[in-house]
């Protein structure tokens, strides 16, 4: 909980989403017209989608799936009767002069998501809703000094607006929830989460009380399309709110923008100025029925879900809460963690995937996709520490050659000569060689400075060319210099 | 073949067409003859001569060719709310004004498939909305029928105004309107025409433009009910881009005339002896249960409690899904733009300037009922009298096979008598309304004169995708009433 001391007190935040994440779908909602991100200016647009006169809108199956699939992922209930209904409103980039939302009757009803905030902490937000909706077109203010174009491109295209109850209580949680969707909808494959391109923005409801307290009066930011803007803005958002209260103010319910340049919310439009949307049942189309045996279907081939895979990593891999959670944040690199783990120490595994390898793939800036270093690879590499063929240090150097080459761990070793030195007598050999010209050291030592113990080790391994088996070099010098 | 081929209906051109006895290109051309003419009734927005030619020599190509289609090389008249591919489409009005779709609505496609040839696009009130084609951007077209005596222009009917004046004048061989609440069978009975409303569903509604989607469908407008369930047959499809369409097979309609309703159950609803209802009206209902009677169908009265409710409801149902459906002519992307300082100016002109005062009217009641505060009082309730109004048909429906009742309760008005009068105007639309409500087919024929000689419909009512029986009832009628009036020509130059 964030809690903002102001000079009356302590303040609470109370925040609450609405995510719109666009549906991953070849076709539009309502039309057949294609979504591909990217396209030039009005290239995806069905007469349906500029709606012409007499034009008619057609449910797209497989969009329907896809709200079920992400409403059974949220462990929300399936409505086997919803219905779409028109918004109105006026814009240029809104063809039809309403959008085709479901209001009273959505597809989804209530769900859960569990947070993971570290430490074993965890956190329920409820769902209060999931319901299919068309996007808008856009705008273009900038491209013609007195005029401004329309693109029609994603006028159509299927967002499901999934809301949440005003369960979040810091940016922290608001970062985690929206991690969680976004790592949901990607298991899943009905959103691509992609922020950056607009596939998933959120709207975010702010209100400060004082613990414990009743709601407070709360202001809507819009489209927000990013983690960390959504903190920033609740940061600036719940600092000003504060301000207004502690002045003995009162909060006007508001929409309000995020300028991410200045790092500010600012009026929109106050509840007066509001629209009256005019919501009423589209008459284009029948409500939508669905029956339990279908939603059944769709349940059987969901895929295992971000929750259920990590206890499962806990209790098959015998991990830790921390890398369980890092590694199902994403199915694909979960996918690869148990690819290296299987069969293997699959601590070592857990280690080297989070550290060494995901390390590397951040550093290079890489997908899992299209990493030189493949899990068979690592796997190998890992065989080869497991089997004392080179040591933990090494592996290291090694696995910096993988990656740059895309060799594998067995070559490399074999090329550079890297294999751990594990013949006691060549050790020995080598140890006393180092005993016998560091005579003076040895004196001391003897005569009770026992942190010399690390020098003598560490000249071993440096005469070895770090290849002498640690183990095998600590056992034998301690036995000379005991002796 | 004798030198009136506009004579000839729908069933008598396609059999002439057959025997070789005239082809679509001489059909056509006296039809096109025709409606020049005709000028002074105003019954098109565009006539498309060249186009109708062309295709009319196509189908007596494959006519001579031994195929062809139900209605190769028939000449139609379409309502001006079909989109046409790359020909003007109005809707009647101003903001569609030079509109030309780069699409052909399903229901026009399947007469061009079946070889029908267009003559032209029909006037109609603007956007459909409107009783007496009065409310046109293009002007009011003019009933074919005067009174005796007197040489007052009448309104045909609206919407489907130019369409029902078309096929009474004999400008074309029949017609296609859209009925939202009565726009295909009032104006059928007041120019002595047949008109056919189909159950909702049944004719696709893509490519139409929409006035009120839960409400709007095609259907015939004919000389005789044989013309009708021809051109039913034509136009009537299942179609996957309307969602509202429904997947039931289109039957041989001509099949169903069988000229016999023994043992059919005809219910007379009650609550249709509305106040006021003019005495030739009444004694014209009566002689139609008297002819059904001694044709052997068994008359029952039945009693459709909710009816006088239709009328306010539909008005509330009917304008909410206009002003939604009316909000993209917003002059953006298409129509009538005036250009403004800014957005909101621009739309606040452009549709100012592109709608007249009834579509107004209509965008504003519908705006006001959807809104908030207003919708469970107006909306809501009016769905729940929509449920009612269904409910008392299928509960009749389980007992009789079909309905009988005047179409209007007035013959045709004359022009200007009523425009400044809305309620009286709606008013129109008491006995066609139910129908619309509920969905259900609805057929209009002609059946007799008023004491001033204005034709005079009786509507058929049926059960859902029954069009089949209210054909055969309507055609035990129409041989009962053996109706041959014609109007006088009286706006003939020739």
């Amino acid at each position: 909980m964030a809690v903002i001391q102001g000079a009356t007190g302590d303040w609470e935040m109370v925040i609450g989403l609405e995510v719109h994440a666009q549906v991953t779908s070849n076709s539009k909602l309502f039309s057949g017209a294609a979504t591909s991100f990217g396209a030039a200016p009005n290239t995806q647009v069905s007469l349906v989608d500029a709606a012409m006169p007499g034009m008619l809108p057609v449910i797209n199956r497989y969009c329907i799936e896809q709200a079920i699939r992400t409403g059974l992922g949220l462990k929300a209930k399936i409505n086997l009767h919803s219905v779409f209904d028109r918004k109105n409103y006026f814009y240029a980039d809104l063809p039809q002069g309403y959008q085709i939302s479901q209001f009273l009757q959505p597809i989804v009803g209530e769900g859960v998501v569990t947070l993971d905030m570290g430490e074993g902490v965890t956190r329920e937000i409820g769902i209060t809703r999931l319901h299919l909706e068309q996007d808008a077109g856009k705008s273009l203010h900038d491209q013609h000094p007195s005029q401004s174009y329309v693109d029609l491109n994603r006028s159509g295209i299927a967002l499901m607006e999934i809301v949440s109850e005003p369960d979040l209580r810091s940016p922290e949680e608001v970062a985690a929830y929206l991690r969680k969707i976004r790592t949901i909808v990607r298991y899943l494959g009905t959103c691509d989460g992609n922020m950056d391109e607009g596939s998933m923005r959120a709207d975010v409801n702010v209100s400060m009380r004082r613990p414990g307290e009743e709601y407070g009066t709360r202001c809507e930011i819009k489209n927000i399309n990013s983690i960390r803007f959504a903190q920033q803005a609740i940061n600036y958002e719940a600092r000003r709110q504060v301000d207004i209260l502690e002045d003995g103010g009162a909060i006007a319910q508001e929409t309000r923008l995020f300028d991410s340049r200045k790092g500010e919310t600012r009026s929109m439009r106050s509840k007066e100025e509001s629209h009256d949307y005019r919501y009423f049942p589209d008459p284009d189309l029948l409500p939508l029925v669905l029956t339990q045996e279908e939603v059944d279907a769709i349940e059987a081939t969901l895929p295992e879900l971000p929750d259920a895979k990590k206890a499962r990593l806990i209790a098959d891999y015998g991990i830790g809460d921390y890398e369980a959670g890092v590694l199902v944040a994403d199915r694909v690199r979960a996918d690869f963690f148990e690819a290296v783990a299987k069969n293997r120490d699959s601590k070592l595994a857990a280690n080297w995937v989070i550290g060494e390898f995901f390390g590397a793939l951040n550093k290079a800036e890489k997908e899992i996709s299209i990493s030189p270093v493949d899990a068979d690879a690592l796997g190998g590499l890992l065989d080869l520490i497991s089997d004392d063929t080179i040591s933990g240090r090494i592996a290291k150097d090694v696995f910096e050659v993988m990656f740059e080459t895309g060799k594998s761990a067995a070559d490399i070793v074999e090329e550079k000569g890297l294999k751990q030195v594990t013949d006691t007598g060549a050790i020995e050999e080598m140890i006393q060689a180092v005993l016998d010209a560091n005579e003076d050291k040895v004196e001391q030592y003897k005569g009770g400075k026992d942190k010399l113990f690390g020098f003598f080790v560490g000249q071993v391994m440096k005469a070895s060319g770090g290849k002498a088996n640690p183990k095998a070099v600590n056992e034998i010098l301690r036995a000379k210099l005991g002796g | 073949m004798s030198a009136d081929l506009t004579s000839l209906g729908l069933a008598e051109a396609r059999d002439a067409l057959a025997k070789k006895e005239v082809s679509s290109r001489e059909l056509t051309s006296a039809y096109l003859a025709a409606i020049e003419d005709a000028t002074p009734l105003n019954a098109f927005i565009t006539v498309t001569a060249d186009h109708a030619l062309a295709r009319a020599d196509q189908a007596d190509a494959r006519i001579a060719a031994g195929e062809g289609g139900l209605i190769e090389g028939l000449p139609l008249a379409i309502k001006d709310l079909f989109c046409t591919d790359q020909i003007q489409t109005t809707a009647g009005s101003h903001i569609l004004e030079g509109f030309k779709p780069q699409y052909e609505s399903t229901v026009t496609a399947n007469l061009w498939r079946q070889g029908g040839v267009m003559l032209g696009k029909t006037n109609l009130d603007e956007f459909a909305m409107g009783s007496s084609n009065e409310t046109s951007f293009y002007g009011s077209v003019k009933n074919p029928w005067r009174r005796d005596g007197d040489s007052a222009n009448l309104v045909p009917g609206g919407s489907s105004g130019g369409s029902a004046t078309a096929v009474s004048a004999h400008l074309a061989a029949a017609a296609i309107g859209t009925d939202t609440g009565g726009s295909i069978r009032q104006p059928a009975a007041f120019t002595g025409t047949v008109g056919l409303k189909p159950t909702y569903g049944r004719c696709s509604r893509w490519g139409v433009v929409a006035f009120a989607s839960s409400l709007d469908q095609a259907g015939p407008m004919t000389r005789s009910v044989r013309d009708a369930a021809i051109l039913l047959r034509a136009m009537a499809s299942y179609d996957s881009k309307d969602s509202t369409s429904v997947d039931i097979a289109v039957p041989d309609y001509e099949t169903a005339l069988t000229g016999d309703v023994k043992g059919l159950r005809i219910g007379i609803p009650t609550e249709y002896r509305v106040d006021g209802m003019p005495s030739d009206i009444e004694a014209l209902w009566d002689k139609g249960i008297e002819w059904l009677r001694s044709a052997g169908a068994e008359i029952v009265d039945v009693s459709l409690p909710h009816t006088r409710y239709a009328l306010p409801a539909y008005y509330i149902v009917a304008p909410a899904e206009a002003s939604s459906n009316l909000a993209r002519y917003d002059g953006v992307r298409y129509g009538l733009r005036v250009d403004g300082e800014q957005l909101q100016d621009m739309y606040e002109q452009t549709r100012a300037a592109g709608f007249g005062a009834e579509v107004k009217r209509r965008i504003l009641i519908g705006t006001y009922v959807l809104s908030a505060g207003y919708y469970d009082a107006y909306y809501l309730q009016a769905q729940k009298v929509r449920t009612l109004i269904k409910q008392d048909f299928e509960k009749v429906f389980e007992n009789v096979d079909a309905l009988l009742t005047p179409t209007t309760p007035t013959p045709a008005f004359g022009i200007g008598e009523r425009v400044d009068d809305p309620i009286s105007m709606y008013l129109n639309d008491v006995m066609t309304v139910p129908a619309n409500m509920a969905g259900l087919p609805g057929i209009s024929v002609p059946a007799g004169l008023s004491s001033d000689g204005l034709p005079l419909g009786l509507q058929v009512l049926g059960k859902a995708f029954d069009e089949a029986t209210i054909l055969r009832v309507g055609e035990m009628i129409e041989r009962a009433a053996s109706f041959d009036a014609r109007p006088q020509s009286w706006w003939s130059a020739s």
